[in-house]
């Protein structure tokens, strides 16, 4: 695992290793590098599996955490590659040539975040909504509540209680006094 | 049922590309027309013995609707049962929330379906949102954009509840207020004016049959 650490540090700047648990790690590595290094870590070091990718909205920092999970099956350890883009220009690699299948997981952050990855099959497909012409709904500063406010029709006489408070009134009434 | 027959004009179908437009129905729905009151009365009689639900799950609440199919509750007791067209069917359960996109497919499928038409909406989703009251995808009342017969309110009903609404129904169905369909076709904009108003890329037939 060491020569592992220091190869990836050496060649593609990676720092930030932890171990997160057994058979469990993270990384870091800067976006201009982040395709180069998985694919480093695809042929050479045994990572051929991509088990998910997807996207973390750090609204405080101003960026987009992306995350790369991997997996070497020989050796039965998963590695998290963590990269991180700016939220005002989310635009990152595309890594469909890697692993085909990253094409599903890139279409959806791109729905869901607006992250771009250009050249990427189908990105700019709608994928699990249909005919949305909100903002990207998964981002942070999205206010789904005003949203659903100004768009679905609502019933009059909703109310709501706080649940502990309301049992407390209904099962012990005598209590309340 | 019906008050006044009038005859409303084609519909416009914008949704559909131009060459397609003369390929689908441009009449909107009409009301029922009542036969004379006896016959009406066993007409009413025989539909509410045959409740012929429609196969599609919407939301959570389709789940429940298992306990009910099988030998513990056994809803064919009570003449319902699931049918996989809604040309087969006349009651349409709406098992809970409803995004956008199942409306679409809902109102497709509550058209389609053969009048008299009846509505089930199962859980307090369909009734005023439930818990997803803040959902920037799921609508919170479905009786702004179908007619609903019978209301069963929680978070899931039981199947106990489910038998006691279909109950309901088939008291409604027997007194001959099952005025959905005719209230569908008497209000027909209102509703359609509803149901674009959230389905934003509608790409079908103003009216589905
Ligand atoms: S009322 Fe509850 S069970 Fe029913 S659809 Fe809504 S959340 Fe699901």
């Amino acid at each position: 695992m060491k020569e592992l650490i220091t190869s990836l540090a050496n060649r593609y700047g990676v720092r930030d290793w932890k171990d997160l648990k057994a058979g469990q790690a993270a990384c870091f590595v800067d976006s201009g590098r982040l395709r180069d290094c998985l694919r480093w870590l695809r042929d050479e070091a045994g990572y051929a599996h991509l088990s998910f990718a997807t996207a973390i909205d750090q609204l405080e920092r101003g960026v987009f955490t992306l995350t790369y999970a991997l997996r070497n099956h020989e050796r039965g350890h998963s590695l998290l590659v963590h990269s991180e883009i700016d939220r005002t220009r989310p635009v990152v690699d595309s890594i469909h040539r890697l692993w085909a299948q990253a094409w599903t997981y890139q279409r959806e952050m791109k729905e869901w975040y607006g992250i771009d990855f250009p050249g990427s099959p189908r990105v700019d497909e709608e994928f699990v909504l249909e005919g949305w012409q909100g903002p990207p709904m998964m981002r942070r500063d999205f206010d789904s509540l005003a949203y659903s406010d100004a768009t679905y029709a609502e019933r009059p006489g909703r109310a709501s209680s706080d649940p502990a408070e309301h049992m407390k009134r209904e099962l012990y009434p005598e209590e309340q006094a | 049922m019906s008050d006044k027959h009038s005859i409303p004009g084609p519909l416009a179908n914008e949704g559909l590309p131009l060459a397609e437009r003369g390929l689908f129905c441009d009449a909107p729905p009409r009301q029922y027309q009542r036969a004379n009151k006896i016959t009406e009365a066993f007409w009413n009689w025989a539909r509410a013995q045959s409740l012929w639900i429609l196969g599609f799950g919407t939301g959570c609440g389709a789940i429940e609707l298992r306990p009910l199919m099988t030998s513990r509750f056994d809803m064919y007791r009570y003449g319902i049962q699931p049918r996989p067209t809604p040309r087969q069917s006349s009651v349409f359960v709406i098992g809970g929330y409803a995004s956008v996109k199942t409306l679409k497919r809902i109102v497709r499928s509550y058209e389609q379906m053969m009048g008299p038409k009846f509505v089930v909406a199962l859980g307090s989703c369909t009734i005023n949102g439930g818990m997803y009251w803040d959902s920037y995808n799921t609508i919170k009342r479905i009786d702004q954009y179908i007619p609903v017969d019978v209301y069963i309110a929680g978070c899931m009903p039981r199947p106990e509840a489910l038998l006691a609404g279909f109950q309901e129904l088939k008291r409604i169905i027997r007194a001959g207020r099952g005025e959905g369909q005719n209230e569908y076709a008497r209000k027909f904009e209102w509703y359609k004016a509803n149901q674009k108003q959230v389905i934003k890329d509608w790409n079908m037939p103003d009216y589905n049959w």
